[in-house]
């Protein structure tokens, strides 16, 4: 745009833009994670024979497909200055309740934990946004709630519901095109839909700008009560689609899943760029985040002599040098 | 259409009370198309109680609104931007994290087919309405990564460019270079000419003078003075302001200062020197003696508050030093301050005071608890002393010590923060505002306790919008204006006249 | 004075009494509980049923303790499952050289972790929450590297009799609890720390214009959660006569953070309640015997453990809009 040079403009932002350090965090920010993702996966693809291949990068897309579901619901609630504790209660609800509905046909199976699901994330969306109680105690709440109705289906965790492989449901968990499994297709799909519901859309518009700012979103007349509620609406559908394909895939609905998984969504989101003070991240930052978790428990699992919770360590070693990061970059921001 | 004989907005016998406050008390005004009209007042006067009612946060409790001849009632903020009532805040409303052009768009994006939105259009539209106010900048920048000028710009463009047929500007120049004024200016008098009117709330007498057409001056809720701008005297305006009548050389009597201390000869135990911060302090300097009370003068915005928190380590400073008894203090250092003996009663009580969910007794103890603890362990007993001379000095009024500090009146919160900071036994006592917002009683209280405190040896420096209180509680007043000191009165000097005159005609700051 | 203002008076009622229940709720309701479980359970009041109850619950307590003081100063660490693991991890490993430097190493771990989640909160200024999210992940991480993955038995008598043996018939671990519980109070109430804590918690500018140590109080604030979190894993893994660094203290934060929060200390800081949060942690544990001794298992116990959490927040908020 050359016509920002124009001479005759009163106001012209002077020269002293952001600094080059400035920048630099930004660039930090935004793509770090996918930068570090890349670097690991050359490291890798050079260090480890069996890393590159496609059998084992389908393996890292499949098992990160799940935590990706459920973590793209968790990006657009963090956006809005919310969080989700929840999620990986109804992660587990959620398969659960496929596998339980199994029997009345796999439309069954997919519907009754989307409803359930959505309904929870209604009622913790309504919480929050109307009767103003605190994301973080409402999801805390719906965490033990989620887990205590899972468990009652299940006959206190006793009965585990199984899938029966003819089942349609088993198939599109379990089915694949090209080596990769369709539910990588169908995250794939859901992240180009969660892209375009982000950046090119006024619901989008509202969630940036209700984490950005609240007061002064309902003051430029966004709906700020609707829009809260409908991102934890799709923070529950999300989570419940993703156990509803997880159970799928392993043909049966595991009652001790997602326990903690809530954490690993956010780590994920957070690595991938978006501020838990609201009003900032993106989608592909999330995939990055949940990719370089996976990467890195990948390849820790071919380094055979080092224990697998070595990925724990360096996700959360991870996860704190970009929060010091993100913190100090907007410091620098606030002070000019 | 507009009726264009009569007025655009009528606002007629508003009252807005709160929990008993009359914060408007029968408030009227007028404003014609395309009319400029400045709304002025000092703190607690009810311009911002009025800018809600019209703005449509608040709904008055009596009286009527009419925009363009229909009556007018919003039930709430959106509904008087859907009429056409736009505010610029003070506290920009905008989304600092989003980009200029969402910002400019947000809620009225152009949209495509499927109702995904038109970036490229979106960028196109927002440089076409910027342009047309002579602002040229990157619309796809954060808000946040541009001056604060440039952001005022936007705000206003963006409030301006749906349709607004009232503008409302609270304190449009406060953070803006003088280049970025003018072309405010420049916005102000196209929207003149496309028959937008605004109302426009300033301090800064020079700019009103310059823009406004008419004035409202409000004092205590009420409206004192309403006319064309161009027949009121300057000194006259600031009288009416100040709530002081230029004739009325000193009334007297009414406040409960004795009235000059022994401003003894000794050397001044604090010396602030050249303290200077972009947009706020323009080299101000201030000597206060033992047993002297420095009063602060200026109108709201001068860099009175800012000065004493510079004083108190509280403000970050670009240049400029502070020296307590001839050692000079770390800068930016609040704890540093408050060792060296320097007590900072802030103007904000709830927000910079009193610990609400604290107890009286607690609120006290807090800045003093190095020296009633020993080893770490509270002395409850020292504790209990202090707390106990304290309350009964100040007659603070509570149901005991154990009284959560939320509870009490702001006369009682105030002398609580008073007896935290005797408490440590202060060298010097900054006090800002020290009587606002507190009622009668309470308030000659702690104008007679400033006087004892001064006659005990403490150098006070008293911040006070109250003219007769600022003249007759002080030995000495320091004017400020724009961030600048701009006189000194005191003996025969010192009279409400003089520094209502010293205000008037003092050129300001020199950053202006 | 019988019929000014009827309205505002009914309306200053109902946030009195949100106001009463905020802070003495969970009194009446463990009351109330005890008083039911009397009447309907079988040797409720059996000196085995009320050893068994209190030995569960000691290590909440000591964790909740911690989280108290925390969230006084409107903070939250997630982390201290993950210092129970740690401290489970690194005791087997300085075993041999005795009971005392085991321990000793385990606390320190504890100790460390508080100083890391204290720094970035206090001195780097990153939100509580991201803060210890990220030793949350990473903590249980180390602790299972530390420990090699391995579930190790404990063979050490004196370090088994921390968890099993008894003082005066009072469980050990329980001892632990109420004289830890004692000393928090006294640090909340005697102290300059716990007077500047609750003073941070409850408007941070005012205490940094009263020139109070903000930063230091907020790291130590960290290292005490850090170092009673470790207290408690200490406890746990005696008590579980093995080292089990991948489940113990599994989902404690929110046991901790429950507890908190229905003992009455508000979610916004600048108030600790110790009594209450012991009491918090009781009356968790009390309705999950209850349930779970007439057959509502567990499901039903979490569900209405969801249900005491929303009401002691809605109750903190209709108390705090007096």
């Amino acid at each position: 745009m050359t016509e920002s040079m124009t001479a005759t403009a009163a106001v012209t932002e002077p020269a002293a833009g952001p600094t080059g350090r400035e920048r630099a965090f930004g660039l930090i920010q935004r793509h770090g994670a996918a930068a570090v993702l890349v670097l690991l996966v050359a490291i890798g693809s050079f260090a480890f024979d069996r890393f590159p291949t496609g059998a084992n990068l389908g393996n890292i897309a499949i098992t990160s497909s799940f935590l990706a579901m459920v973590a793209l619901g968790m990006t657009f609630v963090i956006i809005t200055g919310g969080i989700d504790l929840s999620v990986g209660s109804v992660f587990a609800l959620g398969g659960v309740l496929a596998a339980y509905a199994v029997r009345w046909g796999s439309l069954a199976a997919l519907l009754l934990p989307l409803v359930v699901c959505g309904a929870f994330g209604l009622v913790q969306g309504l919480l929050i946004a109307r009767v103003r109680l605190a994301p973080f105690i409402v999801t805390l709440a719906g965490l033990l709630g989620a887990r205590g109705l899972l468990l009652s289906i299940s006959g206190e965790g006793s009965t585990t519901y199984l899938i029966p492989h003819g089942a349609l449901i088993a198939r599109v968990g379990q089915g694949s095109v090209f080596g990769i499994g369709y539910p990588v297709y169908l995250t794939l799909a859901l992240f180009v839909a969660g892209a375009v519901l982000l950046q090119r859309t006024r619901f989008g518009q509202c969630v940036y700008a209700i984490g950005g700012s609240e007061d002064a979103a309902e003051l430029m007349g966004v709906p700020v009560t609707r829009t809260k509620v409908a991102v934890y609406v799709m923070s529950g559908l999300l989570a419940g689609l993703a156990g509803t394909l997880n159970a799928a895939r392993l043909s049966s609905g595991v009652t001790i899943l997602g326990t903690g998984m809530e954490l690993d969504v956010i780590a994920a989101v957070v690595i991938g760029g978006t501020l838990l003070t609201g009003g900032a991240g993106s989608v592909s930052g999330t995939v990055a985040g949940v990719l370089l978790l996976g990467v890195i428990q990948n390849l820790i699992n071919q380094i055979g002599d080092l224990s697998s919770s070595y990925q724990q360590v360096v996700s959360g070693a991870f996860l704190a040098a970009v929060v010091v990061v993100q913190t100090y970059l907007s410091r620098v921001q606030r002070l000019r | 259409m507009p009726d264009e004989e009569g007025p655009l907005l009528e606002v007629s016998g508003v009252v807005k009370r709160f929990t008993g406050v009359l914060a408007l008390d029968r408030v009227s005004l007028e404003l014609a198309p395309g009319e400029v009209h400045a709304l002025v007042g000092e703190n607690g006067a009810g311009k911002s109680t009025l800018i809600k009612v019209i703005t449509g946060v608040y709904r008055p409790d009596e009286g009527t609104m009419r925009l363009a001849g229909r009556p007018a009632d919003f039930a709430g903020p959106l509904e008087a931007q859907r009429a056409g009532i736009q505010a610029v805040h003070q506290e920009i409303g905008l989304v600092p994290a989003l980009s200029v052009a969402r910002n400019l768009l947000l809620g009225r994006e152009p949209r495509r087919r499927f109702g995904t939105l038109d970036v490229g259009r979106m960028h196109r539209e927002a440089e076409r309405i910027l342009a047309s106010y002579g602002i040229d900048v990157d619309v796809r920048r954060p808000l946040r990564s541009l001056g604060v000028g440039v952001q005022q710009m936007v705000a206003l463009a963006r409030a301006v460019s749906v349709d607004a047929r009232v503008v409302v500007m609270d304190e449009p120049t406060s953070s803006l270079e003088p280049r970025e004024v003018e072309t405010l200016f420049g916005v102000v008098r196209r929207l003149r000419e496309r028959a937008v009117s605004v109302i426009y709330v300033s301090h800064r007498l020079d700019e009103l003078y310059r823009i406004c057409d008419g004035v409202t001056v409000l004092r205590d809720g009420r409206v004192v003075h309403q006319g064309p701008l161009a027949d009121l005297e300057r000194l006259r305006l600031v009288s009416l302001m100040l709530g002081r009548p230029v004739s009325d050389v000193r009334a007297g009597g009414v406040t409960r200062f004795s009235g000059g201390h022994d401003a003894a000869r000794e050397t001044p135990v604090v010396e602030a020197s050249g303290l200077t911060r972009r947009h706020v302090l323009d080299g101000v300097s201030v000597a206060i003696r033992p047993g002297e009370v420095v009063g602060l003068g200026g109108l709201l915005g001068a860099g009175r508050t800012e000065t004493a928190k510079a004083i108190a380590g509280a403000l970050p400073l670009d240049d400029g030093r502070v020296t307590v008894a001839g050692t000079p203090l770390r800068r930016g250092s609040a704890a540093a301050a408050i060792r060296a003996g320097v007590a900072l009663l802030p103007e904000d009580r709830k927000s910079e005071g009193v610990i609400g969910t604290l107890s009286v007794r607690e609120n006290i103890a807090l800045a003093a608890l190095p020296r009633l603890s020993r080893a770490g362990l509270v002395s409850e007993a020292r504790i209990d002393r202090i707390v106990e001379t304290f309350m009964r000095r100040l007659r603070i009024k509570a149901a005991g010590p154990h009284q959560r500090v939320a509870e009490l009146s702001g006369g009682n919160q105030q002398k609580v923060l008073l007896a935290r900071w005797l408490a440590t036994e202060p060298k010097i006592l900054l006090l800002d505002e020290p009587t606002r917002g507190i009622d009668v009683g309470a308030k000659a209280e702690v104008q007679a306790l400033i006087d004892e405190l001064a006659r005990d040896g403490l150098g006070v420096l008293l911040i006070s919008a109250d003219l007769e209180e600022l003249v007759e509680g002080s030995d000495r007043v320091v004017v400020l204006k724009d961030g600048a000191v701009v006189g000194e009165l005191s003996g025969g000097d010192l009279t409400e006249e003089r520094v209502m005159t010293t205000i008037a005609d003092a050129g300001g700051g020199v950053s202006r | 004075m019988t019929d000014t203002a009827a309205v505002p008076v009914s309306r200053l009622d109902r946030g009195r009494l949100l106001a009463w229940l905020q802070d003495y709720g969970v009194y009446a309701a463990i009351a109330a509980l005890v008083l039911v479980n009397i009447a309907i359970t079988p040797r409720f009041l059996s000196l085995e049923n009320l050893r068994t109850q209190l030995v569960q619950v000691a290590p909440v307590v000591i964790v909740s303790l911690g989280m108290a003081l925390v969230i006084g100063t409107e903070g939250v660490d997630l982390s201290v499952g993950s210092v129970m693991a740690l401290t489970a991890a690194l005791i087997p490993l300085y075993l041999g050289y005795g009971v005392v430097p085991a321990v000793v190493a385990g606390l320190l771990g504890g100790v460390a972790v508080g100083l890391v989640n204290g720094s970035l909160v206090a001195f780097v200024g990153v939100q509580p929450i991201v803060a210890t999210l990220a030793l949350f992940v990473g903590g249980r991480g180390i602790a299972l590297v530390v420990a090699g993955g391995q579930l190790k038995d404990i063979h050490d008598q004196t370090l088994l009799d921390l968890g099993s043996s008894s003082m005066l018939g009072v469980p050990l671990p329980v001892v632990v609890a109420v004289v830890l519980t004692v000393v928090v109070m006294a640090v909340v109430r005697r102290t300059t720390f716990g007077r500047r804590l609750v003073a941070i918690g409850g408007n941070r500018t005012a205490s940094e214009l009263s020139g109070l140590p903000v930063r230091r109080v907020l790291l130590l604030v960290y290292v005490m959660s850090g170092l009673l979190a470790a207290v408690a894993g200490t406890l746990a893994t005696a008590r579980l006569q093995a080292s089990d660094p991948s489940s113990l203290g599994l989902l404690m934060e929110l046991s901790a953070i429950t507890a908190v929060v229905v003992g009455g200390t508000p979610l916004t800081g600048g108030r600790v309640r110790v009594l209450g949060t012991v009491a918090g942690a009781l009356l968790i544990q009390l309705v999950r015997a209850t349930l779970i001794k007439h057959d509502l298992a567990d499901s039903v116990a979490q569900m209405v453990q969801a249900v005491i959490i929303l009401a002691a927040v809605y109750a903190a908020r209709g108390a705090g809009r007096r």
